[in-house]
């Protein structure tokens, strides 16, 4: 328990991987709180999956320590493909590391809107419905701690939303931790608790406010970037015209 | 109605192929067919060194052939060579120090091609109990690692990330391998092991749709690839292993017109 009352579920102490002659990351320390979502920003190449993947203890010759709290976690990779020749259903994928009942399983697929593909090929899944089992795999247990890589990469707009709303939920529901990668800076800046900006290293981090407004967030992102979070606080009290000029509204 | 050695050699058939049926879905799975073979070449070494130090064939096959894919995990991981090259390198090199070790063993004669192709003649009671009991270990282990090994193959990091331990598991599916290469080069003959691994799980996958039902489908193709390889190994006197190979392929053929008819349904 630290001071805030909320179990830790995984703290990564000064992590670094050095592979090919260079340093993929280094130095990143972080730490998820029960309850809470972690999100790892970065652009590309600058180390977000390479730290989920020590966090999990996928690489494993490693500089630094990761302490993990809980053994019940569930995992949404980036890539994965399913090799052909394997004769998989969704409900095969299911089980892959976990046991369910009927009813589990059901509910999880339930929950991601995918529960009529129970019986499906897997290989005959479109991008965004693979996603979605993808998802309801890594939460059909009720897991302590949720990694999720890109989870929505795929899914039609409409999904998009409504899954990481669906996550956001799932998170207070079964109260675990997230740690989030995404590109998506809207989502992020509104609804996560705390972001980790990273280039290689942490380039900075704190609450998606403290964030927005480091100067070194909006060296990497750009200047549209620290707007975001105001788009989301603002009422909207004006429209914009074509060319972007501000129309108050009457 | 049968003489006793083909009495024996059934119920060998029988016993391999309730364990090749398992092993090989997983060998299709995992792509590791050249793997296979590599295992069943260094094999040929563990033969020669039976015949040196007078020790039981299946015994010195096993752990030969163990030592070459823990030497290939390991070669994986430290040299920059890929899987393919490193495989052939281990081949060769097995199948080549074979050679010169018979080169060496003037004053043994043994029956090369009972060894290369199988003899059911061969077949003793000291096997069968190699065999039964070998294959039940086998089958044994492979049940109790089945779901991180399966979850491995399906995708390696998924299944470390969730605490499977997958690096663990695929060593001891590396050197069940071994097990039943060593277990099945009397019937089978250590040619054509690979085949009787990959046909009835390449059969199977044909008409299956889950990984349950290509393992069952593929026992089943197994064991009857058996019975109609034997029974025609003993009609018109030909080696055992060739036999049942070929009855596999016939057995392959035909769910190849399945799915012809399958296909055709869905236009």
């Amino acid at each position: 328990m630290n001071k805030f009352g909320l179990e830790t579920l995984i703290k990564v102490d000064k992590v670094g991987l050095f592979k090919n002659n260079k340093w993929l990351v280094r130095g990143v320390s972080l730490e998820v709180k029960r309850g809470e979502i972690v999100t790892l920003i970065g652009p590309n190449g600058s180390g977000k999956t390479t730290t989920a993947k020590i966090a999990l203890g996928i690489h494993k010759k490693i500089e630094g320590k990761v302490l993990k709290f809980t053994k019940k976690i569930g995992y949404v990779p980036q890539k994965i493909s399913i090799d052909w020749t394997l004769p998989i259903r969704v409900v095969d994928f299911m089980l892959l590391t976990q046991s369910l009942s009927e009813e589990e399983i059901i509910n999880a697929l339930k929950l991601t809107g995918v529960e009529h593909l129970k019986n499906n090929t897997l290989s005959n899944l479109s991008g965004g419905e693979f996603q979605r089992v993808l998802i309801a795999r890594a939460i059909a247990k009720m897991p302590d701690l949720l990694v999720l890589d890109e989870p929505v990469q795929g899914v039609d707009f409409k999904g998009e939303i409504s899954l990481y709303e669906l996550i956001k939920e799932i998170s207070e529901k079964i109260n675990c931790g997230i740690l989030l990668i995404s590109h998506d800076l809207h989502l992020v800046m509104s609804s996560t608790d705390y972001v980790v900006c990273l280039n290689g290293h942490v380039c900075c981090s704190g609450t998606p406010q403290s964030v927005a407004n480091n100067n070194k967030y909006q060296e990497l992102f750009g200047d549209r970037a620290s707007t975001i979070l105001s788009v989301y606080e603002h009422k909207h009290d004006h429209t914009h015209s074509q060319d972007g000029t501000i129309k108050r509204k009457q | 109605m049968f003489d006793d050695f083909f009495i024996r050699a059934l119920i060998a058939g029988i016993g391999i192929a309730l364990v090749t049926g398992p092993l090989g879905c997983f060998i299709i799975w995992r792509r590791l067919s050249f793997f296979g073979d590599t295992l069943s070449h260094s094999a040929l070494l563990g033969v020669t060194i039976a015949f040196f130090f007078e020790i039981n064939i299946a015994f010195s096959v096993f752990l030969i052939s163990s030592a070459i894919a823990l030497i290939l995990l390991k070669l994986q991981k430290t040299t920059k060579l890929p899987g393919d090259a490193l495989l052939g390198l281990l081949a060769h090199s097995s199948l080549a120090v074979g050679l010169v070790v018979i080169g060496f063993l003037t004053t043994i004669r043994f029956d090369i091609m009972g060894l290369l192709f199988g003899d059911i003649l061969a077949v003793n009671e000291i096997d069968l109990l190699i065999i039964w009991i070998g294959g039940a270990l086998i089958l044994l282990i492979l049940k109790l690692i089945w779901k991180p090994l399966f979850a491995s193959t399906v995708n390696h990091e998924l299944a470390e990330a969730e605490g499977m331990n997958p690096d663990r598991v695929n060593a001891i599916f590396t050197v069940l391998l071994a097990a039943i290469i060593a277990i099945s080069i009397k019937i089978v003959g250590l040619l054509l092991i690979t085949g009787m691994l990959i046909m009835p799980a390449a059969m199977a996958r044909n008409i299956s749709t889950n990984p349950i039902q290509m393992v069952k489908l593929s026992i089943i193709g197994g064991l009857l690839s058996v019975f109609i390889g034997l029974f025609s190994s003993l009609q018109i006197n030909t080696p055992s292993g060739p036999s049942i190979i070929s009855a596999a392929l016939l057995l392959f053929c035909l769910t190849l017109i399945k799915i012809k008819n399958y296909s055709e349904l869905k236009k």
